[in-house]
């Protein structure tokens, strides 16, 4: 008999949520572990064994010499590697610092700062080594996460769009809550996934998959400074969760935001 | 890659070198002499994401979007103390069913986390299994239950917020969006399931082996005087503590460690204390309802209760009484004229303390008078509770160090998993180290 295709979830600089999305399917969790060998998962299993894997699902963003070295190592195990998250694909919240003096940063949080070992950038998994699939979102969908475990194993494309959040609320039925509210959205820049969550529940969408496949967010930036939204706001909204990805900076910079 | 956990008794040294089963990541490390105490490290290398350095500059709305990503696994819990803290910073009153519904989300998360970390992270170490999946092949209807009871939570969580890791409708002074009442209707039926079952799961974790162990803790909690308090009260101690969350910082330092990188959260004057679910059940026991008292009872779990090994049971009696005021809550609930108050900008600053399910959370915030933050503080729980973690294992050790190796790294893994760490949560301190005299 065939041995079951081998699963390994590691974690870099993240809030656990991603993988924690694995426990969070409930209904499919115990059939999940039966057609796969779940060998690394150290958040749900003390049974730990090395590569290689199959799949490696990567959480998580690079901000220690340690873990840029660790992920190298990672990624020369895994036959397929995909990176979970906007940790993982964009350098999550914490890549803030890249714009900030990461120093001064670490100053200001610890006491004795000569005890702390960071990089002055967070970046995503695929500024390091090749990634064969980033699936979006801050978490992401667990939902998405199955079905990408799922097309991995059969050979098959993953089924994940990449539209707008606009195509999302529109399917809902949601009144758009930039026209009918004026809100500050940035749904029509942001990949769906999440199921247009925000808008449905009355506030503007804040970007947490990144941007959708081809988004113009330098038009959306411009739309929303000739709404006469303060620049610092314009740009905060840009500058979140997945700050790093490029539509984003062009938004943020190309603007002179920043 | 080399193996990742190595047990091995070499110059009586036990290392870990990755803890499994617990939220981020860490290390232990215990060196024994002659069959004495010579070093005990809880090592954490989650690395620092500086949050407390990325909040300045950021307006207060966005505050509980941003704190909520310090933890999956209880942003609830950050988004609450969050918006707390600034609403007492504007003196704002939320309005009553508001603050029902806040109470309602917060349980609802003690549900699904105290669900996940007793059946998926801690009973197997008290069955002998390395994680739950095997555990469920030898006790398949308490797994399936467990994860039916874990659903539950996340299910509330995802209704109220949209989804149950890192939920959308949070905002200072109420929620975007407030559900009707019959949106919280279905929820009803499952949640009498829910109140039976745990019941009864109360009673099968009491017949679980538990290490005789005590300690004279001291155990802090926030305390209310008509409810079993999450959101709100103020902070007591065993030891005569009662304070309000802006008095906080005169009454708890971060301490220095000789030889450490870390700082210790401590007590001025008197050092370590426990927070989270067993400090609860001993300070609030009153103020729990009935039916969670009788699932305590069912249990043997009985104030005042100083084995933290027992904390597993407190989980279950609270998760007994986060169904059961879940149910009360959603029984009595109608929709609030507004979903959230109206409030008037201005410089402030802010204090609050809220009770996530591993143990109180601390947050000041100060901002000027566009709302744009100056400064944050957050002193998650798990950091709290790290001096006391380390002070158990070097209790511990010397009654249990002359069992076979891989028993005794067992226990002090399960020991250290008593505290329901979240190292993400806590990377203030970092490679924890202490030396016995």
């Amino acid at each position: 008999m065939k041995s079951k295709p081998s699963i390994g979830v590691f974690k870099f600089a993240s809030c656990d949520g991603c993988q924690l999305s694995l426990l969070d399917l409930e209904d499919e969790l115990v059939a999940l572990a039966g057609a796969v060998d779940i060998k690394f998962f150290p958040e749900m299993s003390s049974n730990m064994r090395s590569g290689p894997y199959d799949i490696g699902l990567v959480e998580g963003s690079i901000t220690t010499h340690h873990d840029a070295a660790r992920v190298h190592q990672i990624r020369k195990q895994c036959q397929t590697l995909v990176a979970i998250g906007a940790c993982s694909t964009a350098g999550g919240i914490q890549a803030l610092r890249n714009w900030g003096d990461t120093q001064q940063w670490v100053n200001r949080v610890y006491a004795h700062p000569e005890f702390i070992q960071t990089l002055s950038m967070s970046t995503p998994i695929s500024g390091h080594v090749p990634v064969d699939f980033e699936l979006r979102g801050c978490p992401v969908n667990k939902y998405q996460l199955l079905e990408l475990v799922s097309a991995t194993l059969a050979g098959r494309k993953p089924n994940i769009p990449t539209y707008s959040v606009c195509v999302e609320c529109k399917r809902r039925g949601n009144v758009c809550v930039a026209v009918a509210q004026s809100l500050a959205c940035l749904g029509p820049a942001t990949q769906g996934g999440c199921g247009a969550l925000c808008p449905t529940y009355d506030r503007g969408c804040y970007g947490c998959y990144g941007p959708a496949e081809s988004a113009n967010s330098t038009i959306l930036a411009d739309h929303m400074l000739a709404e006469g939204r303060p620049q610092d706001q314009v740009l905060r909204a840009f500058r979140s969760f997945n700050a790093c990805s490029w539509p984003c900076r062009q938004a943020a910079e190309g603007r002179g935001l920043s | 890659m080399s193996n990742p956990v190595e047990t091995r008794k070499k110059s009586g040294t036990i290392r870990v070198d990755y803890m499994a089963r617990v939220e981020g990541e860490g290390a232990l490390l215990i060196k024994l002499k002659a069959d004495r105490v010579q070093d005990v490290k809880l090592k954490i290398f989650e690395p620092p994401r500086l949050f407390e350095a990325l909040l300045p500059g950021r307006h207060f709305l966005e505050v509980p979007d941003i704190t909520a990503r310090i933890c999956g696994i209880c942003p609830v819990a950050y988004q609450m103390t969050a918006v707390h803290a600034m609403e007492r910073a504007l003196g704002i009153t939320v309005d009553p069913m508001v603050r029902m519904l806040r109470r309602l989300l917060y349980a609802a998360e003690w549900i699904e986390s105290h669900v996940l970390h007793i059946y998926m992270l801690h009973a197997p170490d008290f069955l002998g299994y390395r994680d739950f999946v095997e555990l469920a092949k030898d006790y398949p209807k308490q797994a399936t239950e467990a994860l039916r009871l874990k659903k539950l939570g996340n299910r509330i969580m995802a209704l109220l917020g949209g989804r149950e890791i890192h939920p959308v409708s949070v905002t200072v002074g109420g929620f975007y969006k407030t559900p009707s009442k019959a949106d919280l209707q279905p929820l009803v039926e499952e949640l009498k399931w829910a109140l039976d079952t745990a019941f009864a799961k109360a009673k099968f974790l009491g017949g679980f082996e538990y290490p005789d162990f005590e300690q004279a803790y001291e155990f802090v909690a926030l305390s209310h005087p008509s409810e079993y308090a999450i959101n709100e009260g103020r902070l007591v101690s065993n030891k005569g503590l009662n304070i309000d969350a802006s008095q906080y910082e005169d009454h708890f330092v971060e301490q220095h460690v000789k030889h450490s990188n870390a700082l210790h959260s401590v007590v001025r004057g008197r050092g370590a204390y426990q927070v989270g679910p067993l400090a609860r059940f001993n300070l609030n026991y009153s103020k729990l309802p009935e039916v969670a008292r009788q699932a305590a009872e069912s249990c043997e779990l009985r104030v005042p209760c100083l084995n933290p090994f027992k904390s597993i049971l407190a989980r279950a009696v609270e998760t007994v009484f986060a169904i059961d005021e879940a149910l009360r809550i959603i029984q009595a609930y109608e929709p609030p004229p507004a979903p959230k108050a109206s409030y008037e900008v201005r410089a402030a600053t802010g204090q609050a303390i809220t009770e996530a399910p591993r143990g109180i959370q601390f947050n000041r915030y100060s901002f000027d008078e566009h709302g744009i933050i100056l400064s944050a503080r957050i002193v998650p729980p798990t950091s709290q509770n790290q001096k006391r973690i380390e002070e158990d294992l070097r209790e511990l050790i010397p009654s249990i160090v002359n069992q076979p190796i891989e028993e005794l790294t067992r226990r002090c893994e399960q020991a250290v998993r008593n505290y329901d760490p979240c190292i993400s949560c806590a990377t203030h301190f970092l490679k924890v180290k202490l030396e016995r005299e």
